[in-house]
């Protein structure tokens, strides 16, 4: 099937290893997500893109039980909505970003869990085909935790 | 600062009302705040108006009478009243006008708010995924507090159960009906850990307030209750916001405490000093945050606070004693003028049967939205 990113310019794919694509600034060094014209801390116009971090820890999460207001939400409503779970994910050090999680249930969350980033199908597309976005998923960490 | 006096309040009550349209409700509420400081509205020598879904908050002159008095409309999220309210003090601080109004209006839409994300500074894949949602923010930060300060879902259920059971005290309440705190836990799931009953819920309605100088004060009633402070700010990098793709590794506290601080210090006042609270609770768990996050607890202090009773009509730190968001739900443009209208009947003693005992002489109002804006207003006699 005809797989398409739910935007361009926010990850790379298709890859092997796909990474998020974040801003940073030129000037203090602020990394943003998505990339961003300017810099909220310095107020700089130099941003640069910036590769992000596969693999962060979980800092905040919650479910969304009920469909989103739509619009804007894309996603299936009525009966086909299926429950999903969002969070910041800490990456690298250098930026924490708010995605889905591949998990709604609280018992598989844990605020610093490890999670690595997963390419996921998301809805489909008015040509039939399917919309790939960014997600993390519970992840192994380097201990082996 | 003691320059500016309140002296008049009034309200349209909060809830659902088919055919009545926001601006009637505007004109409702300003008749009873003239009437309550017993002046007519061409003594009204300037208004500010807030209203979210009215895009002309001052057309509302129509139904009052068309005395061309300078009208200025504002919108600034949940903060829209505090706003108004703090423009309407500053204009007579500026010395031009002595007798001026604030009045907020709104009808919404059952469910939860909505908008476009581009308008927020935010991608429009944002909105696609879901993520352009404010409850679901609510459900993190509170989540994330609860973990980081233990505070247990049980407390928050407690929270919610007294909202109710003031909003039953309060005939203008939109939620009236006491609710045990296991029908609130039974209720659905609907953001982690917060149930559907531990929300407020956008509606509808309408406040006004009268102020003047305050050295005027004594010649339209014999209550005055002073306006010490009234403040406004927006959120700082590192605060974690509403509607945020991203937050940076740096944290920093949130504008409710930046607003809160310039409140306490413009009005020489401290939060022990304060007597009667209403905060912001847009769901239980942020009336727990905001109790700290405006000096009235230390984080973590709440669990034991609420299971004492403290923040009951008559505890220690009695807080939201009309039934707050959750049983007013939120008129967005007339919110804080709610807050204002709840404690100046308190510090004049005719709250009836909600009357927080003692006299209260200090009264504390705050307001937190999207996309980071808070306002913080504190009264005393």
């Amino acid at each position: 099937m005809n797989q398409v990113p739910v935007a361009e310019g926010i990850f790379t794919w298709p890859a092997d290893d796909p990474q998020l694509i974040g801003g940073r600034c030129t000037d203090c060094g602020l990394v943003t997500f998505p990339t961003q014209s300017s810099c909220p801390r310095c107020s700089s116009t130099g941003m640069t893109e910036h590769l992000l971090a596969r693999r962060g820890r979980l800092w905040a999460w919650t479910t969304q039980s009920f469909p989103p207001p739509s619009p804007p939400y894309k996603g299936a409503v009525g009966a086909e909505f299926q429950p999903f779970a969002v969070g910041y994910v800490e990456l690298g050090g250098e930026v924490k970003v708010e995605t889905r999680l591949t998990t709604a249930d609280p018992d598989e969350l844990e605020i610093g869990m490890p999670m690595e980033l997963a390419i996921t199908p998301f809805g489909t597309a008015e040509d039939g085909g399917e919309i790939m976005t960014f997600a993390f998923t519970p992840a192994v960490d380097e201990a082996g935790q | 600062m003691d320059d500016v006096a309140i002296v008049g309040v009034g309200l349209h009550p909060f809830g659902r009302f088919p055919g009545v349209t926001g601006i009637q409700m505007g004109a409702v509420a300003t008749r009873a705040a003239l009437a309550d400081a017993g002046v007519e509205w061409r003594d009204i020598q300037f208004a500010f108006g807030g209203s979210y879904e009215v895009d002309n908050p001052d057309a509302v002159v129509s139904l009052l009478g068309l005395t061309g008095i300078p009208f200025t409309d504002v919108y600034n999220g949940c903060a829209t009243a505090a706003s108004a309210l703090t423009q309407a003090a500053n204009t007579i601080r500026l010395g031009d006008y002595d007798l001026g109004i604030a009045i907020g209006m709104d009808k919404h839409l059952p469910g939860a708010f909505s908008a476009d994300p581009e308008q927020y500074a935010c991608p429009s894949w944002y909105g696609d995924l879901g993520h352009f949602i404010t409850t679901k923010f609510f459900g993190m930060k509170i989540n994330k507090y609860m973990h980081d300060h233990g505070i247990s879902a049980q407390t928050l259920a407690k929270v919610a159960a007294k909202s109710y059971r003031n909003g039953a005290l309060n005939p203008n309440a939109f939620r009236r009906k006491p609710l045990t705190e296991e029908q609130i836990l039974e209720s659905a799931m609907l953001n982690h850990p917060l149930t559907h009953y531990m929300f407020c819920s956008p509606d509808e309605g309408a406040a006004a307030v009268v102020l003047c100088r305050a050295d005027r004060a004594r010649n339209y009633t014999d209550t005055p209750i002073y306006l010490r402070a009234s403040t406004v700010r927006t959120r700082r990098l590192g605060a974690f916001e509403v509607h945020s793709p991203w937050l940076p590794i740096e944290e920093t506290e949130g504008p409710t405490v930046d607003a809160s601080r310039a409140a306490y210090e413009m009005a020489g006042i401290g939060p022990e000093d304060v007597d009667v609270i209403q905060l912001q609770d847009t769901d239980a768990g942020a009336e727990v945050i905001h109790l700290a996050e405006n000096g009235f607890c230390k984080d973590g202090d709440q669990e034991a606070l609420v299971a004492d009773g403290a923040l009951e009509i008559g505890g220690a730190l009695p807080t939201n004693t009309d039934g707050g968001l959750i049983a007013n739900g939120e008129p967005i443009g007339a919110s804080g003028l709610r807050q204002i209208h709840e404690v100046v009947l308190q510090l004049r003693g005719t709250a009836g049967e909600r009357q927080v005992p003692g006299s209260p002489k200090v009264g504390y109002t705050q307001l937190y939205g999207a996309p980071g804006t808070a306002g913080v207003s504190i009264v005393s006699r």
